[in-house]
């Protein structure tokens, strides 16, 4: 049998760490990026006889995550103690939901690989107190904690094994992550680790009725390595199975750099997590009157954002949909139409130049270094005739690497267009005495000459003559 | 004037004659640490030179109308597993031998912030876990009336530096008995609150859904001023209750005519002494005497109740002592070659057996598979008593049953045999299981001359109720004045 013949199964859990203001227990900072061990307090070091108290904030943001993803909402949940031993996890447990997760039975709507709309559904999304940071071997050898990180809220999405090719786990992950940025619960930066997935998958045989068994990849934190880890992953398991042998229900970790997945700890050392109602914790309440609050107040979403751009603006349902695939690029597009009052050139823009550069440099949208209203601003020179647009096309490069206002960075680089008729027509005058052999074709008829001689006119100012009044002049003179 | 003899309210009724002052109280209870200390063994750890430097500062201060405050220079002692900011706080355990708190209890927020005196920590068992302070890693604390005998536990240090004088009163803490059970087998009051009523924040917890810090005090009208300091809703404990605050010193009305009090039968069976029985069924006579009605009835939960109080208490401590684990604080092992020889080997060095034996019981009954025969059981059946009680208070105000099978057992005589131990935790467990509170109060002494002591149990927050026949029945018997401590080997 080939590849063809196996279906891959795919279910994720996905971890996002919410963006409140103070931690999940404790009222210390939840912020990335400060001075280990800055961020802390009894509480969310563990130290002895330290109480934890829920923040309500985090409740109410898992609460928007169940909404938004068409979960149900419990109205009586819970904290459970999952007890582990590990020096990340400073109580010795972590506070996670284990039977009463705060919402249940959801789905969201992806794209399959052929364009299809497809439902993926959500088991549950739970809250939970994220593990301190271990950094290993800075100094002789040795691992530090840096206990900022331990306490910070997270949300747990489980999803059904809906998933059937790495296409889809990037759409489904795309999408959770579209929908959690724009009902701002999470800033979902993967290189900050504030959206991470873990991959159960298995292989069957195509129309095969049970689950293959499946080995788990833990904390995947970029698109690029989960596309690739799954198709590496997949083709190990078909080639065992292919060869007579057995999957082993295991966890892996993908290595970036050899493209391979290791086995880290296999089902005999699976831990028993002794999973038990914290103590220390109320019952999580929750009226009617409080769930309907929160979806009265709901941000708009991503769909409905389409919906608008669609029927509003007029923009074809591809751009609409490359658009509000990400809450900073829909912000983005929405801040600099607002600006510059052209949606389509800023949705073009954001779809070309910006989007091409994103990709050959692997960033997320809202790694973008520059602002909606620089963009808007480099729209509008190029609108007011003050550059052209191949030039708007250096300003992007550059304002990906040494953003500032455009108008600067045209003057420091001499990009100014030149719209002045003297010096125009002078330009004009010296290419056509070089090419005489193109006058007398043009003049033969032959209109593509034409566009050769103002070829030759950009490339003799560097792109920086008026192309419209370029054109109009050569074909004055050519007349003449 | 015997200064350490006196009740803290006699202290500060004096204190407010100006027939003494904060430093003279402080350098008697000093003196006193110093007397009797070496025979007893209540400290883990002694602070002469700080409360003595505190007393001087808060003295000036009253002088000089800084600070208010009836209660200011009085002096207490704390059980070692209530975190005290820059002091060692041990749990008597040899794995936070070197634990220096780097914060306050929210009790000790309260007795710092009423100026009083922190003249110690007391000795306890290790982590709470015991019945005789036995099990405490440092030494044994001896009963001070007889020092051949326990002074019961687990916060007998506490219990026996109040019989003894060596403070005028202290804080204990109670997961299944333990401020009860030593303050009877010391002849002191011991009070555990309603679950919810002080907080727990800082305290080091043992079984989370049962602890609860209490006073041990000479009388109960100490036990209700101590009470009015450390109770109090703390947004820093979930679990802790809002609740309006009250003037426990109130309720000592010196009447129950009418209160209804329930003695339920079941608590003087089998296992009960002849003499505790005996003192029981005197004090239950003064009871009628004093006009109160009372009633025998079924309370058939005490055997269910030990059994589910072992099960909860110790599935909460096995994840409770998940953090001493030889990273952040506390015992590391000098014996290790990679993590888990870390973990393994703290815990192995510095938890002493019975802890070990808890926490190995916990983590059995929460182990998937067992954890529905157990663990889920425990919990039903712990709503079972809950409803139990329930029904008994829709009939009495008062529960009444002897605080232990038992008066003080010879130091030694238990300690190798758990069971037993436990056995001896029977009257008070299902208190804490209901979140009940709970008085002990002594009521007479045994053929030894050993202290008796009685429990009353009240519905939640009746502590008013509780303290008011606590402290009639007192008052009628006057145990202080008929008997002391004797500090011998008998």
């Amino acid at each position: 049998m080939s590849k063809e013949d196996y279906e891959i199964v795919i279910g994720l859990e996905v971890h996002a760490e919410l963006s409140t203001k103070t931690k999940i227990f404790c009222s210390c900072k939840n912020e990335f990026g400060a001075e280990p061990n800055t961020h802390i307090c009894p509480v969310c070091m563990g130290m002895p006889g330290a109480l934890p108290v829920l923040n309500e904030k985090v409740v109410e943001y898992a609460v928007k995550a169940g909404i938004a993803t068409n979960c149900e909402i419990s109205r009586n949940s819970k904290n459970d103690r999952k007890n582990y031993f590990y020096p990340d996890t400073p109580k010795a447990y972590q506070i996670s939901q284990f039977d009463k997760p705060l919402c249940e039975n959801g789905y969201i709507e992806i794209e399959d690989e052929n364009g299809e709309k497809k439902k993926i559904g959500i088991t549950r999304i739970h809250i939970e107190d994220d593990a301190a940071k271990l950094n290993h071997n800075e100094f002789g050898g040795g691992s530090l904690v840096d206990l900022n990180r331990a306490g910070v809220p997270l949300i747990e999405t489980v999803s059904e094994p809906d998933m059937r090719n790495s296409k889809e786990v990037e759409n489904y992950l795309r999408k959770l992550k579209s929908i959690y940025e724009y009902i701002e619960v999470s800033d979902c930066k993967m290189q900050e680790g504030s959206f991470r997935a873990d991959i159960n998958l298995s292989v069957r045989k195509k129309g095969a009725k049970e689950f293959g068994t499946r080995t788990e990849m833990k904390n995947m934190s970029s698109f690029r390595s989960i596309v690739r880890a799954i198709e590496y992953e997949a083709d190990r398991q078909i080639d065992i199975i292919e060869e007579g042998g057995k999957i082993e229900q295991e966890t892996r970790r993908w290595d970036d750099v050899s493209g391979k997945t290791f086995s880290m700890r296999d089902k005999e050392d699976a831990q028993d997590y002794r999973y038990f109602p914290d103590p220390d914790l109320m019952a999580i309440r929750l009226s009617d009157e409080y769930i309907e609050n929160i979806k009265k107040n709901l941000p708009e979403l991503p769909e409905s954002r389409k919906a608008r751009y669609i029927n509003e603006i007029g923009l074809s349902e591809k751009d609409a949909n490359l658009l509000t695939a990400s809450k900073h690029l829909s912000n983005m597009f929405e801040e600099a139409s607002n600006i510059c009052k052209n949606h389509k050139q800023v949705a073009n823009w954001l779809l070309s130049d910006v989007s091409r550069i994103l990709n050959e440099k692997e960033m997320e949208a809202e790694e973008i270094p520059f602002t909606a209203e620089e963009l808007a601003k480099m729209i509008t020179l190029i609108e007011k005739g003050t550059i052209s647009s191949s030039l708007g096309k250096k300003v992007i490069e550059e304002l990906f690497e040494n953003p500032k206002d455009p108008e600067e960075i045209i003057k420091e680089k001499g990009w100014i267009q030149i719209s002045d008729e003297g010096a125009i027509k002078e330009v004009v005058q010296k290419i056509l005495q070089a090419n005489p052999q193109s006058v007398e074709d043009y003049k033969a008829g032959k209109d593509r000459a034409l566009g050769f001689l103002v070829g030759q006119a950009m490339k003799e100012t560097k792109g920086k003559a008026n192309p419209q009044m370029l054109n109009k002049m050569f074909i004055e003179e050519l007349k003449k | 004037m015997e200064i350490t003899k006196l009740t803290v309210h006699e202290l500060k009724e004096k204190l407010a004659n100006k027939e003494l002052t904060i430093t003279e109280i402080t350098k008697a209870y000093i003196d006193r640490i110093n007397e009797k200390e070496k025979d007893i063994g209540a400290f883990v750890t002694t602070l002469e030179e700080q409360s003595l430097q505190k007393a001087k500062e808060i003295e000036e201060k009253v002088k000089a109308n800084e600070i208010k405050g009836a209660l200011a220079g009085i002096p207490i002692g704390i059980k070692d597993n209530i975190c005290t900011k820059g002091i060692h706080t041990t749990c008597s355990s040899k794995m936070l031998e070197n634990f220096i708190s780097p914060y306050d209890a929210t009790v000790m927020e309260k007795i710092n912030n009423e100026n009083m005196i922190n003249l110690g920590k007391l000795n306890m068992d290790e982590f709470a876990m015991g019945g005789s302070t036995e099990y405490s890693a440092f030494h044994v604390t001896k009963n001070p009336w007889n020092l051949n005998k326990v002074p019961g536990g687990s916060s007998g240090g506490s219990a026996a530096a109040v019989a003894s004088g060596m403070v005028p009163w202290a804080l204990g803490s109670d997961t299944g008995g333990s401020i009860r059970q030593p303050a009877s087998f010391c002849g002191v009051v011991g009070m555990k609150p309603t679950y919810g009523l002080v907080s727990r924040y800082g305290l080091v917890a043992f079984a989370s859904s049962l602890d609860q810090i209490g006073p041990i005090t000479k009388d109960v009208e100490d036990c209700a001023m101590l009470l009015n300091v450390i109770t109090g809703h703390d947004e820093k404990d979930s679990t802790s209750e809002n609740r309006e605050k009250v003037d426990y010193t109130l309720s000592l009305k010196n009447d129950v005519k009418g209160m209804k009090i329930g003695v339920p039968k079941e608590f003087f069976g089998e296992g009960i002494g002849p003499e505790v029985k005996q003192k029981l069924e005197e004090a239950i006579e003064k009871y009628k005497e004093l006009g109160a009605e009372v009633e025998e009835f079924s309370l058939d939960i005490a055997n269910y109740a030990l059994a589910t109080y072992y099960i909860i208490a110790c599935a909460e401590a096995s994840s409770n002592l998940g953090r001493f684990d030889g990273i952040r604080y506390g015992y590391r092992t000098p014996n290790y070659d990679n993590l888990k020889d870390i973990y393994k080997n703290s815990r192995s060095e510095a938890f002493g057996s019975e802890v070990k034996r808890r926490i190995i019981l916990g983590t059995y009954v929460l182990s998937s598979g067992y954890y529905d025969a157990y663990y889920k059981k425990a919990q039903q059946v712990r709503t079972l008593v809950q409803s139990k009680f329930d029904e008994a208070f829709s009939k009495y105000d008062v529960i009444l049953t002897p605080t232990s099978p038992t008066t003080a057992f010879n130091i030694g005589e238990k300690k190798e045999n758990p069971l037993e131990m436990y056995l001896a935790d029977i009257c008070t467990v299902s208190v804490n299981i209901a979140g009940l509170p709970g008085i002990s109060i002594p009521c007479g002494v045994d053929k030894e001359g050993m202290p008796i002591g009685m429990q009353l149990i009240g519905q939640k927050f009746s502590e008013e109720t509780l303290l008011n026949a606590a402290y009639t029945f007192e008052q009628a018997i006057k145990f202080r004045e008929n008997y002391k401590p004797e500090f011998k080997n008998k």
